[in-house]
């Protein structure tokens, strides 16, 4: 193990170091964000494509709805045939063969719906052809929808008495082409430089110094990677992501990876403010994420760096907390991953969230159960956010004898009918399908620890998948049939549960006429409406779960001395 | 908006101060209780979803604990229930419900006990009704067989039908039913004064009224709609706001349904009865109850107000409005133009002018010739004096339209005729050029100092009247609209809610500008017509803005029925009463401003009881999860932060808290809560803090409290 002086002094100047990499470039990403989708000039291929597929200039909600879902359909059709065949396809050095057909509908589902849950293990499970056809496009598409839905309502804040909210095929291939590609590009160039392979080489088989026999995985990883990470997907190329040490080879790749987590998911916030062209209702939203964040990120370094009260009575010379760790990196590094990977729905992980300390692993689990909008999935963290955005504006507009507003749009009957809708999704998943388990199955059976911490376990299985985050708890046994299927539905229920309401009232604000800016207008930046805001994150997110979290973490935690 | 030092109008009328005296009654209170019971009644429940729930719990829970009270303990580590808490909790589900009708019942009461000292008599009342306006015998008919554009006609001492408008004849109508006042007022046919309001009384002559609504279509009729629980239209707000509550209700009940699943893998069972308790705990019970009250009960302020509301969307919208239109006259300033200065021409003293003003103004019995007496009386008491003792054998000449002057003249015993005139610039200056014999002192009339300070008293807003003694021009009077005391601490207040207001008159741009200014209203219409004011009103809600104007004549019908809040006034014309969809029983322009406040106060009241109702829940998981789960999981019994007894006194004490903070809130919900700020940061920062905060700690006491007294009278 490295010296811990010099492993402390690296940990702090790393988390702070990506931190800054992963928030300071967001207003300038903003900027690009913005432009890019809102370009007059189509370049070439787009102007084919139009012409081809023809893009009429505009659509109101429905038919960007109806093309999102159609192409979303496609997409898991092509994927789950792709799993389904792989055994007799190309690029398969290994001759793996086909995905039983419970467990290629979850990892279809994942995909496409930007969750990226993982029942299986790749170097195990996939040919290279399913993972670079199969879930290396979806990385890109499922991002790019989540992404275009977000445009989709900014641009109906933003737009007065408008029918229409943009084209999905356009918003769509932009996201692609100008952000998440390029983008992934550097990124990946950067991994390979570092390491981490990209070729289409059978595994190496290698003997091992006490005579055993070892599979050395190869495949086109660098690529994946770049794109699991910037696009909030977090499929890991290898069984245990980027805790494997080709996923995650170096210092500078832990500290690349785990800063692309936050990086668009944070431009967007500030995408946000160019579309309304009011800078400060970015930085409000911006501040309120953060600040979550990092809150979620204190628990976890204290609970994590402070001596475990179980293994400070073995009286061993460490007694942190290192089991499940990064121990490459150290601690600080793995908790500051795990307060982004949950915080963002991205659900890589460089660390096992099961082994964290009990307190350690509420931290993952609220963040999720929030909603995923601590800046959360791209393009999905803020439309989550700006849904909770609207039940507090709706509130707090009451409480100042107005029809509520945000900035400038009134919030009525139909966006509540909405908005509810959505926030629906999250118990449903959770909680309804979640309990299914015990209905229909035996949940100690799918759990390996009882009591607790198997409740958490099991919680965060249905927790992950509905918010769309994809990280695992470990030690669920998510590979059953019945799980899978439970889980797939979690994972459709909590993106288009979410996507739909969100672009119904994206077409509902577009078609509004502005209330003219007053005095009597509730500011919607500045440190009241910070509050009040976290108030309503906290009570209308977070209230739903506290029975079941009193059960899993809590008890856990408090059970220990 | 200061209004709450105004009495409410409804003092005056003697049938509400009855029904106030009879809110004491117990027979009144038992009658209510008696509604609050019948509304227990599913048909009437399912309206509300929220109470639905609960009902549907409750009765889950009675027979439950009727069939098998064994099932209220369980097996895995949670201790049984005792079946005196069971009872207890039921009634206590019982009693949310009826304190929820209750409220109801109480606002409903309230508002209908005003609304049927309205209708009062109507049913009985017999019609004359004529085939054409010629026709003086007619027959007779009930009232309530009226349509609209029938012909009836109503003699001295009759009531009138039906709301109409005045096609024939002039009368002196009392209207003291509806507005409380009781001197009479004029009815003619053509003009502003030609509408006429059901159940009123005839005092003189005759009229033959057109029938302008149908039998329950009435003004009277659609307010009386509003302030009942059954028959309203939820607003548009009121309706987000149920969404939402409804909602939450269904997140809380997937809560509660899948907790079985969760702690039965965690190795406990939980009584069926806490579980229903937990739920009814943690959907929005407080403000699901007080909801409807919380409406009817703003309807009441409006009829309190002595304004009638044509529906419930108008009122909210008042809370909306951002540009206020108010006529000038009456509501900024006071109707007439009063005397504010006395100016003298060079060489006249300002006892001589003020001498010479009051002998002139003392056979003109307009408002301005009144005030300018009185400014004498206020400012030279002994000329006042002096005049009064010495106006024997004195001749007034009266103030005419036509002549536009008024004075006085006599023929002293000793010296020459004495006379005094005054009026407007030009009439003076007209009868001094006509008396003359030539045009020879035309131009030289007035001296150039003078006219400088005719001229200024125009530039200011006011209007200059010259005095003269004899053929001399002694000098100006300058006459001004006054503007009504604290008119500009409210417009400052309005302009801080975000509400501009726009002062609409008929004067020139000068005049207008002047009183605008020293008003302090935001903007200004001069030489208003229909047609601007109409054109106006568009261009703001163009803009985005909700605009709110009060007007009676029948060319403001266009503008009453274009705008968001239209208010108009009883005395006006039919066309105006239909355009407009609020009614002001008083005719009191100045209305507007408190229709806006209690249309605020309706949504401040909403958003602070749901938020508050909201953040309770806090407190009641903290009182009755521990109590669910200590049975299994002892170490959480650290989480009971307000150290509840048991169990059972801590499922208890939540479902009592949970029911009394229901009546606890009646008041507040049928007062209002209160909407005046600097401020809508304010105004959010002082109600987040009561209703949010106050609403995270309020519980953690109330519980307690109940806790301790549950405990010490041995009932858990």
């Amino acid at each position: 193990m490295t010296n811990p002086a010099f492993l402390s002094l690296t940990s702090t100047a790393g988390v702070l170091l990506i931190l800054a990499l992963a928030l300071l470039p967001a207003p300038l990403l903003g900027r690009w964000i913005h432009r890019i989708y809102e370009h007059h000039r189509a370049d070439i291929v787009e102007q084919r494509l139009a012409h081809w597929l023809d893009w009429s200039e505009q659509q109101n909600w429905r038919s960007y709805l109806l093309y999102l879902l159609v192409f979303n359909l496609l997409c898991f059709v092509l994927l789950f045939t792709l799993l389904l065949a792989q055994g007799h396809l190309p690029l398969n050095p290994q001759h793996l063969p086909g995905l039983s057909a419970d467990l290629a509908f979850n990892t279809a589902v994942s995909f496409v719906s930007n969750t990226n849950w993982q029942a299986y293990s790749g170097e195990d499970s996939l040919s290279y052809l399913s993972q670079m056809l199969g879930l290396g496009v979806q990385n890109f598409v499922s991002a790019a929808t989540g992404m275009a839905v977000a445009i989709a309502l900014f641009r109906g804040i933003a737009r007065r008495s408008s029918h229409s909210v943009g084209h999905f095929g356009r918003d769509l291939y932009r996201g692609v082409v100008y952000l998440l590609l390029p983008l992934s590009l550097l990124l990946a160039l950067v991994l390979i430089w570092q390491g981490v392979p990209q070729n289409f080489n059978a595994y190496l088989s290698a003997s091992t110094l006490d005579g055993g026999q070892q599979w050395i995985p190869g495949g086109p990883a660098a690529s994946q990677i770049a794109i699991k990470q910037l696009g909030t997907n977090g499929g890991g190329f290898f069984g245990v992501n980027s805790a494997h040490p080709f996923e995650n080879p170096t210092l500078l790749s832990n500290l690349l990876q785990c800063a692309a987590i936050l990086l668009i998911p944070a431009g967007f916030v500030f995408a946000f403010g160019h579309y309304v062209r009011d800078r400060r209702q970015a930085v409000a939203l911006f501040i309120t994420m953060s600040a979550l964040l990092l809150l979620g990120l204190g628990v976890l370094l204290w609970s994590e760096g402070r001596l475990s009260p179980l293994l400070a009575s073995l009286q061993l010379s460490d007694s942190l907390n290192w089991e499940g760790k990064e121990s490459r990196f150290g601690i600080d590094l793995s908790a500051l991953w795990t307060a982004m990977t949950s915080a963002a729905s991205n659900g890589s992980v460089n660390a096992m969230h099961d082994s964290l300390s009990a307190w350690g692993g509420l931290v993952p689990l609220v963040n999720i159960l929030l909603g995923e909008m601590i800046f959360g999935g791209v393009g999905a963290g803020m439309y989550g956010m700006l849904l909770f955005v609207l039940l507090a504006v709706f509130l707090s507009g009451l409480m100042i004898g107005r029809t509520p507003a945000y900035l400038g749009k009134k919030i009525e009957a139909r966006e509540i009918q909405w908005a509810l809708v959505a926030l629906l999704t999250m118990p449903l998943g959770i909680l309804v399908l979640g309990s299914l388990t015990a209905l229909l199955g035996d949940p100690q059976a799918v759990t390996s620890n009882p009591g607790p911490h198997g409740l958490s376990q099991w919680l965060y299985a249905y927790a992950s998948a509905t918010g769309n985050n994809g990280s695992a708890f470990a030690g669920f046994a998510a590979g059953q049939p019945l799980q899978n299927m439970l889980l797939g539905l979690a994972m459709l229920i909590g993106r288009y549960g979410v996507i739909i309401p969100v672009l119904a009232i994206a077409g509902s604000l577009a078609s509004k006429a502005p209330r003219a800016a007053s005095a009597a207008e509730l500011p919607t930046h500045g440190p009241l409406f910070i509050a009040l805001l976290t108030l309503s994150l906290c009570l209308l997110g977070a209230l739903n779960f506290f029975p079941v979290l009193m059960m899993g973490p809590v008890a856990e935690a408090l059970s220990l001395p | 908006m200061n209004v709450s030092t105004k009495a409410p109008a409804a003092a005056t009328d003697p049938s509400v101060t009855a029904s106030t005296s009879a809110e004491h009654t117990a027979s009144y209170w038992l009658q209510i209780i008696w509604q609050a019971v019948q509304r227990l009644s599913p048909r009437h429940m399912v309206r509300q979803p929220v109470l639905f729930v609960v009902e549907i719990g409750a009765v889950f829970a009675t027979v439950l604990t009727l069939l098998s009270p064994q099932t209220l303990g369980s097996s895995g580590g949670t201790a049984a229930m005792s079946v005196s808490t069971a009872w207890q909790i039921i009634g206590w589900l019982w009693a949310t419900l009826l304190f929820a009708n209750l409220a109801e019942a109480l606002a409903e009461g309230r508002g209908k006990a005003r609304a049927d000292s309205l209708k009062a008599g109507k049913q009985n009342l017999q019609a004359r009704k004529v085939q054409d306006s010629d026709d003086t015998v007619g027959q007779s008919v009930n009232a309530a067989l009226l349509r609209k554009g029938d012909l009836v006609r109503v003699m001295a001492g009759e009531l009138i039908p039906a709301d109409g408008e005045v096609i024939r004849g002039v009368a002196a109508v009392n209207e003291a039913a509806i507005t409380g006042e009781s001197a009479a007022v004029i009815r003619e046919s053509g003009g502003d004064r030609s509408a006429v309001t059901g159940n009123t009384r005839v005092v003189s002559d005759w009229l033959v009224i057109r029938v302008s609504a149908n039998p329950g279509e009435s003004t009277l009729d659609r307010m009386i709609a509003l302030v009942e629980g059954a028959s309203r239209q939820k607003t548009p707000n009121e309706l987000a706001l149920s969404i939402l509550l409804t909602g939450l209700t269904l997140i809380f009940l997937w809560v509660v349904l899948t907790l079985p699943a969760f702690a039965s893998y965690s190795g406990g069972t939980l009584p069926m009865l806490a579980l229903i308790a937990l739920l009814v705990t943690l959907i929005p019970t407080t403000i699901g109850g007080l909801l409807s009250a919380i409406g009817i009960a703003g309807m009441d302020r409006m009829l309190r107000l002595n304004v009638v509301a044509k529906s419930g969307r108008a009122v909210e919208a008042a809370g909306d409005v951002q540009t206020l239109l108010l006529d000038k006259t009456g509501t900024i300033t006071f109707g007439n133009r009063m005397a504010d200065n006395l100016l003298p021409a060079q060489g006249v003293s300002q006892q001589q002018l003020a001498r010479a003003a009051l002998y002139a103004s003392l056979g003109d019995d307009t408002p301005e010739g009144k005030s300018i007496r009185h400014y004498v009386q206020q400012h030279f008491a002994a000329v006042y004096g002096d005049v009064m003792q010495d106006s024997t054998d004195l001749n007034t000449i009266a103030f005419t339209a036509e002549t536009r002057l008024s004075g006085a003249w006599r023929h002293p015993v000793l010296g020459e005729r004495q006379e005094w005139q005054k009026g407007a610039v030009d009439a003076v200056l007209n009868w001094l050029a006509a008396d003359s014999q030539g045009t020879a002192i035309k131009g030289q009339a007035m001296p150039a100092l003078l006219r400088d300070q005719v001229d200024q008293i125009s530039r200011t807003g006011g209007t200059p009247l010259l005095v003269t003694e004899g053929r001399q021009l002694l000098g100006a009077i300058h006459l001004k609209d006054v503007i009504k005391p604290g008119i500009r601490e409210r417009f400052a207040q309005l302009r801080q809610l975000g509400i501009r207001t726009v002062m609409i008159t008929g004067d020139n741009p000068l005049t207008a500008a002047a009183i605008a200014a020293e008003a302090g209203v935001d903007d200004y219409m001069a030489e208003a017509t229909p047609e601007r004011k109409l054109a106006r009103i568009r261009q703001e809600q163009s803009e985005g803005r909700l605009v709110a104007m009060c007007g009676d004549g029948a060319n403001d019908a266009p503008a009453l029925a274009q705008a968001d809040v239209g208010l108009a006034m009883n005395d006006g014309t039919q066309a105006a009463r239909e355009a407009g969809n609020l009614v002001d029983m008083d005719s009191d322009p100045t209305k507007l401003l408190d229709v806006v406040r209690v249309g605020k106060q309706l949504l401040v009241t909403r958003g602070a009881l749901t938020t508050f109702s909201i953040a309770n829940d806090v407190a009641k998981y903290f009182a009755i999860l521990p109590a669910l789960f200590t049975g299994f999981y002892p170490q959480l019994a650290s989480l009971n932060l307000m150290h509840l007894h048991s169990s059972d006194s801590a499922i208890l004490s939540a479902i009592i808290f949970n029911a009394l903070i229901i009546p606890a809130l009646i008041p507040l919900a049928l007062r209002g809560v209160n909407a005046e700020a600097q401020s809508a940061q304010q105004l959010l920062r002082r109600n987040l803090l009561i209703f949010g905060v106050g609403g995270l700690i309020v519980p953690f006491i109330g519980i307690k409290l109940i806790d301790l007294l549950l405990v010490a009278l041995g009932w858990v």
